[in-house]
């Protein structure tokens, strides 16, 4: 046992690439599932929310504009990147979650397979989603998927690191950008992962993420006019019919959280791609 | 200089429909009264009383949606997917049958001319049943995961643009997945969706599975707000689709929204001028312009602006507006007065905020409600006739100089439904509607529409599909 002090890590958000704290220089105490103290965590206010927005909308036509090849790399590589801190996320997730050491690894391997399996997704959703329709006429019509737009995720309360890459991911595929809101209490291995994503060559502002009370700052994102979509997975159950009232507002798409959290280890289908991809149908005469 | 090839009045024999002086609901395979104030339904032509049509109260809305539920549990639900199908494809020929006397009600009612209601709007309605129809015993095969099944009973509410069509996009796909109906038509253009009730007892299709509510907004609310509806699917204006967005928050409905759109009509120099102006002409002038999906914005590329514009201005002038029931007639009437005053009001502030108006010289008919094809040039992307959905014969006229400024104009907007290219060049085409925000674009061609082919929009255009494989995810459980 060496007696050499620790250096600790702050917390920090993950916001436009960078890892700054809140504006509102706020923060909160993050605990292990017995209480002891672990972090303090940077609280985000509604002005880093606005700031995460303006990043994911000047990411989007980098992101959306890739090719599904280079997106799928980059989503392996963060499995890739993520594989090599196997052990600290192991840890976090264990602290955060109470998990013994064997759930908190299998939390953790499932996490790394589904960014594999959404980096195999992206492209293959136009051949399985798209396709060239026979319209009664002299035209050739075919129909593509494409990403929504910017999409606010609130990440599920329970699950900290596989619940959230269960959200997250999904919405990157599509070549969506994302604001999430983590975990409140668990805000730890999304951090974490921020760090990930910072080095495995996702464009900064694809992803940004803020630690701090989807509550306080789910409604701005519901509001705002430049989210095109919002994932409630983890909104708080008495505030989620407000926040689908906000939302629609700006015609948002909106997926709403389940009643309860579910099992993230299941088989995820398709089920949280689709709802953030729009069909482009795309028409034109045929003639010599 | 006249014109030495004059039009002689080629009117449509309105004989084939006998409008009845009144209408009840179609519910549960009946046509009952209604117990709201009834309301009448005008020629948009003459303002003549076409007929009075009941107006289904709460209680009604819910004896419709008990029958639905009935029908959803006892008969549709249980019965073989194939015979569903039978029953869609038997709608799709009646439909063929009664084609004329559709067309010339759809004509009658909404104001539209009846080449447009004869060659489109009938047609693609029959088609949209046939094409669904064929879907109810593969829906294994649709691609949207394992055992999709039908969610129960569906509350649509549609606009009067095209009262058939709409019926049909929105009832097709509903009954081929296995689900029940209840559909609201819109206040204005009630008739053909009560022939329609007509077609579907013709057909025997079993009391409940179609059940046709009318009435106006009060109507509307109630289906969408009814407790034992599991999905709702509108319509209609971006205004009432936000406030049914709100409604359906926070309980297990299911919603799809086709709401307003704002399009570009995008034209680079080395389009074919001619083919381009008739595009133009196609997307902002048929049916009135009341098109959700019209190409109400032309950006044209600056150094053919002239060329352009004097092209289109000659060929506008070439239009014939009057008696939809001509054969000749190429804009009908405005379908309300109440439409009529928005876009005389949209087009009074076109002309305050400085844009320059063009009409042709066009005689309107003394009675009835009609407004001349306009075209704004020097319009500025502010301009509220460039933003606000007009939908009526108005065409807002802006320029551009590079691709990459056509692409940002045509984005510059809060809509998403549809676009144009007009463009010889194949590579441009391709690269343009890839950076294009919306869900139909049209490349030299516009106003395109096919069963088989998915519609709806991107941003504050809605969201949800009609049409193709992409359209059956709306009415499915577990569609992925």
């Amino acid at each position: 046992m060496s007696d050499r002090l620790a250096v600790r890590k702050t917390y920090k958000l993950y916001l436009n690439g960078a890892f700054p704290r809140s504006e509102s220089g706020r923060t909160y105490e993050v605990t292990d599932a017995r209480g002891g103290f672990l972090a303090n965590a940077a609280q985000a206010s509604r002005k880093d929310a606005r700031d995460a927005v303006v990043a994911a909308r000047a990411a989007f036509g980098t992101w959306s504009g890739a090719t599904a090849y280079n997106r799928g790399q980059v989503l392996y590589r963060v499995a890739e990147v993520m594989e090599g801190r196997h052990a600290q996320f192991c840890e976090e997730v264990a602290a955060g979650e109470g998990l013994s050491s064997s759930r908190a690894r299998a939390a953790v391997d499932a996490a790394i397979d589904r960014w594999v399996w959404y980096a195999g997704w992206t492209d293959k959703l136009g051949a399985v989603l798209g396709g060239a329709n026979p319209v009664a006429g002299a035209y050739f019509d075919f129909s593509l998927p494409e990403p929504t737009g910017v999409v606010a995720v609130l990440a599920p309360q329970r699950s900290s690191l596989l619940g959230l890459v269960s959200v997250l991911a999904p919405v990157l595929a599509g070549g969506n950008t994302a604001v999430v809101v983590t975990s409140r209490a668990r805000p730890l291995p999304a951090v974490t992962l921020g760090e990930v994503l910072a080095t495995s060559d996702l464009p900064g502002g694809v992803v940004n993420l803020l630690t701090g009370d989807a509550g306080e700052l789910g409604p701005w994102l519901a509001e705002h006019d430049d989210v095109d979509a919002v994932d409630l997975a983890g909104a708080p159950a008495d505030r989620a019919m407000e926040l689908e009232r906000l939302a629609a507002g700006s015609i948002k798409r909106v997926v709403r959280p389940p009643a309860e959290e579910p099992d993230w280890s299941a088989d995820p289908g398709l089920g949280r791609l689709t709802p953030f991809l729009e069909t482009k149908t795309v028409w034109h005469p045929m003639g010599l | 200089m006249t014109n030495p090839f004059q039009y002689a009045p080629a009117p449509e024999s309105r004989s084939i429909v006998d409008v009845a002086p009144s209408h009840g609901l179609f519910v549960d395979g009946e046509f009952v009264d209604g117990t709201g104030t009834p309301f009448k339904t005008v020629n948009p032509a003459t303002e003549e009383v076409l007929s009075e049509i009941a107006c289904a109260s709460d209680a009604d809305v819910d004896r419709a949606v008990k029958a639905a539920r009935r029908a959803f549990t006892r008969t549709w639900g249980p019965m073989r997917p194939a015979d569903r199908g039978k029953y869609l494809f038997r709608i799709a020929r009646l439909l063929q049958e009664r084609a004329r006397e559709f067309a010339v009600l759809e004509s009658l009612d909404n104001g539209k001319p009846i080449r447009e209601s004869r060659d489109v709007d009938v047609p693609l309605a029959a088609a949209h049943f046939f094409y669904h129809a064929g879907w109810a015993d593969k829906l294994d095969w649709a691609g949207l995961g394992p055992g999709p099944r039908p969610l129960g009973v569906a509350g649509q509410v549609i606009p009067w643009n095209f009262p058939l069509l709409m019926l049909a996009w929105k009832v097709a796909p509903a009954l081929a997945t296995g689900n029940t109906v209840v559909l609201k038509p819109a206040e204005t253009t009630p008739l053909t969706a009560l022939l329609f009730a007509e077609v579907c007892r013709q057909a025997d299709l079993p009391p409940g599975v179609v059940n046709i509510v009318t009435g106006a907004g009060e109507t509307g609310r109630a289906v969408v707000e009814h407790a034992d509806v599991d999905k709702v699917a509108f319509t209609g204006s971006t205004e009432v689709g936000r406030s049914i967005a709100r409604a359906v928050a926070g309980t297990r409905k299911r919603l799809t929204l086709e709401l307003g759109g704002k399009a570009a009509n995008i034209v680079f120099d080395d389009a074919p001028v001619d083919q381009a102006v008739e595009g133009i002409v196609q997307g902002i002038f048929s049916n009135q312009g009341h098109v959700c999906c019209a190409g109400s914005r032309l950006l044209v590329q600056e150094n053919v602006h002239d060329e352009v514009i004097a092209s289109l201005q000659r060929r506008i002038g070439t239009l014939r507006l009057g008696d939809p029931l001509d054969k000749n007639t190429d804009i009908g009437a405005i379908n309300s007065a109440e439409q009529l005053a928005r876009i005389r009001e949209l087009v009074d502030v076109g002309e305050a905020e400085g844009a320059h108006r063009w009409q042709p010289a066009c005689e309107l008919p003394d009675r009835g409600f009609w407004f001349p094809p306009t075209v704004f040039t020097e319009v500025s992307p502010a301009h509220r006739i460039a933003r606000d959905e007009v939908f009526g014969p108005v065409l807002s006229v802006l320029t551009f100089r590079t691709p990459d400024e056509a692409v940002a104009k045509a984005n510059n907007t809060t809509y998403g439904l549809s676009a144009g290219v007009w463009t010889e060049k194949g590579s441009r085409i391709l690269a343009v509607t890839d950076r294009l925000r919306a869900g139909v674009v049209w490349a030299n061609t516009f106003n395109k529409f096919d069963p088989t082919s998915p519609f709806g929009g991107y941003k504050q255009s809605g969201y949800g599909r009609e049409g193709g494989r992409q359209g059956l995810a709306a009415y499915l459980e577990g569609a992925q």
